[in-house]
């Protein structure tokens, strides 16, 4: 029997505790554990961004972080952007601006933009291509995402 | 993909962590931020059975002013190297550097002193510190010693760390007169460089470190010897590859590889010379 550990992360503002092995990534804490499935697992070796969450605030490839590094600290997902029934403003600029085609890679999206802006308020085009380098569209569709990324950001 | 089953310490203190990796010895290994050693694991490339991480050890994060140099903590986060405001004035050359690895979330958890302990001839720090003359601070169970940069980078993922030691500081002298320039050439962002090419230089001196281009990370000495002795840098750049030992691969050639080293060193020595 390999070591369990008892972790307890505050995710989406609810505090949550497990108890894990050493081993388990964070991916798989928020998605089996937590039933937390809107972070896709894309390429699972920390290149394509379909996996990106918050970490105290912060855009992180959660298939590159254990849960036991996570324990204590603070993670938002997609699924904890939203005010009740009310989008969060980069989700509704997605929307407006048809940023997504099958929508694999807009949950990571979404979260490494608004990381983004908060580090950048008033990105320009290339800031924002430069900025979203580490998450993946294999739909290819990059334009409308840049252009939702630009629409949150001037209307913010 | 999990990693193989390990054991997990979180030590309290580098010391506990020495300590800890004394304890546990070859089977061991230091997490910081992980993003090197995780997705090797990941892959079973490296299946070590302890991981002791000491990602969480905050007084060895830090960017200070020591007088002559600057000195880094080694969980200093990339992009914390990135926006220092002090390397930012005395070794840019640094903090671009760090704005080159990876992308925004590998920055916000991957370390300088785990890239470097990684000793990866593909990653852009290593070149960059041996540029730079950088000197590295161990610790072991026995007290501290010094490794200069050129010294530290062994073989192929290799350094001259020993298994019970830990890296946990970096000390870059500043060069904050000096031009510099960083280039990384790559067909897709976010991607290892194909070539890379660290290069500082001031009235009387210069230093010029290559990415990929062999088993370690490669100090272009006779490229700084050519302009020590009032080479123009095209000549000088034409000596790039002198050192190197280029391998061929799914991106590139050995030849193109060559070719491409003396372009970008030509290219960041007229950056450095503006």
């Amino acid at each position: 029997m390999s070591q369990m550990i008892k972790v307890a992360i505050t995710v989406n503002g609810q505090q949550t505790t497990a108890t894990v092995e050493p081993r388990t990534l964070l991916v798989q804490y928020l998605r089996d554990n937590l039933n937390l499935t809107a972070t896709n697992i894309g390429c699972d070796t920390s290149s394509c961004g379909a996996c990106t969450v918050h970490l105290n605030g912060e855009a992180v490839k959660s298939c590159t972080i254990l849960a036991v590094q996570a324990d204590g600290e603070n993670v938002t997902t997609v699924e904890g952007l939203a005010n009740g029934n009310e989008m969060h403003p980069m989700q509704q600029a997605f929307m407006a601006n048809h940023g997504l085609q099958c929508g694999y890679c807009t949950p990571g999206m979404v979260m490494a933009a608004i990381s983004l802006v908060k580090d950048i308020p008033n990105p320009t085009e290339e800031d924002v291509r430069i900025g979203l380098e580490g998450n993946l569209c294999r739909c290819t569709g990059y334009h409308n995402i840049v252009q939702s990324v630009l629409a949150y950001a001037e209307g913010k | 993909m999990y990693p193989a089953a390990f054991d997990y310490k979180r030590p309290e203190s580098a010391a506990e962590a020495i300590s800890l990796v004394n304890e546990f010895g070859d089977d061991a290994k230091f997490l910081a931020g992980g993003h090197s050693l995780l997705p090797l694991m990941k892959l079973r490339l490296a299946q070590p059975t302890v991981l002791i991480d000491i990602g969480r050890l905050a007084d060895l994060s830090y960017v200070r002013d020591a007088g002559d140099h600057i000195a880094i903590g080694a969980l200093t986060r990339h992009k914390d190297v990135e926006t220092s405001a002090l390397l930012r004035q005395h070794v840019p050359l640094l903090a671009d550097a760090a704005a080159h690895v990876g992308d925004r979330q590998v920055r916000h958890r991957g370390t300088i002193g785990g890239s470097i302990a990684h000793a990866d001839s593909a990653s852009d720090l290593p070149a960059t510190i041996l540029a730079l003359g950088a000197k590295l601070i161990v610790e072991g169970i026995g007290g501290r010693r010094e490794i200069s940069a050129v010294d530290f980078f062994k073989g192929f993922l290799e350094s001259a760390l020993l298994p019970d030691e830990l890296l946990v500081e970096i000390q870059v002298p500043k060069l904050s007169n000096a031009g510099w320039s960083f280039l990384k050439f790559n067909r897709r962002a976010q991607d290892w460089a194909i070539v890379g090419v660290a290069a500082w230089r001031d009235a009387g001196n210069c230093g010029v470190a290559l990415v990929n281009m062999g088993s370690t990370p490669i100090l272009a000495t006779s490229v700084v010897r050519a302009i020590a002795d009032g080479a123009s840098v095209a000549d000088a750049a034409a000596l790039a590859c002198v050192e190197a030992e280029p391998q061929s691969d799914n991106n590139a050639t050995a030849e193109y590889r060559t070719h491409l080293a003396q372009v970008l060193v030509k290219r960041a020595l007229d950056t450095c010379s503006r």
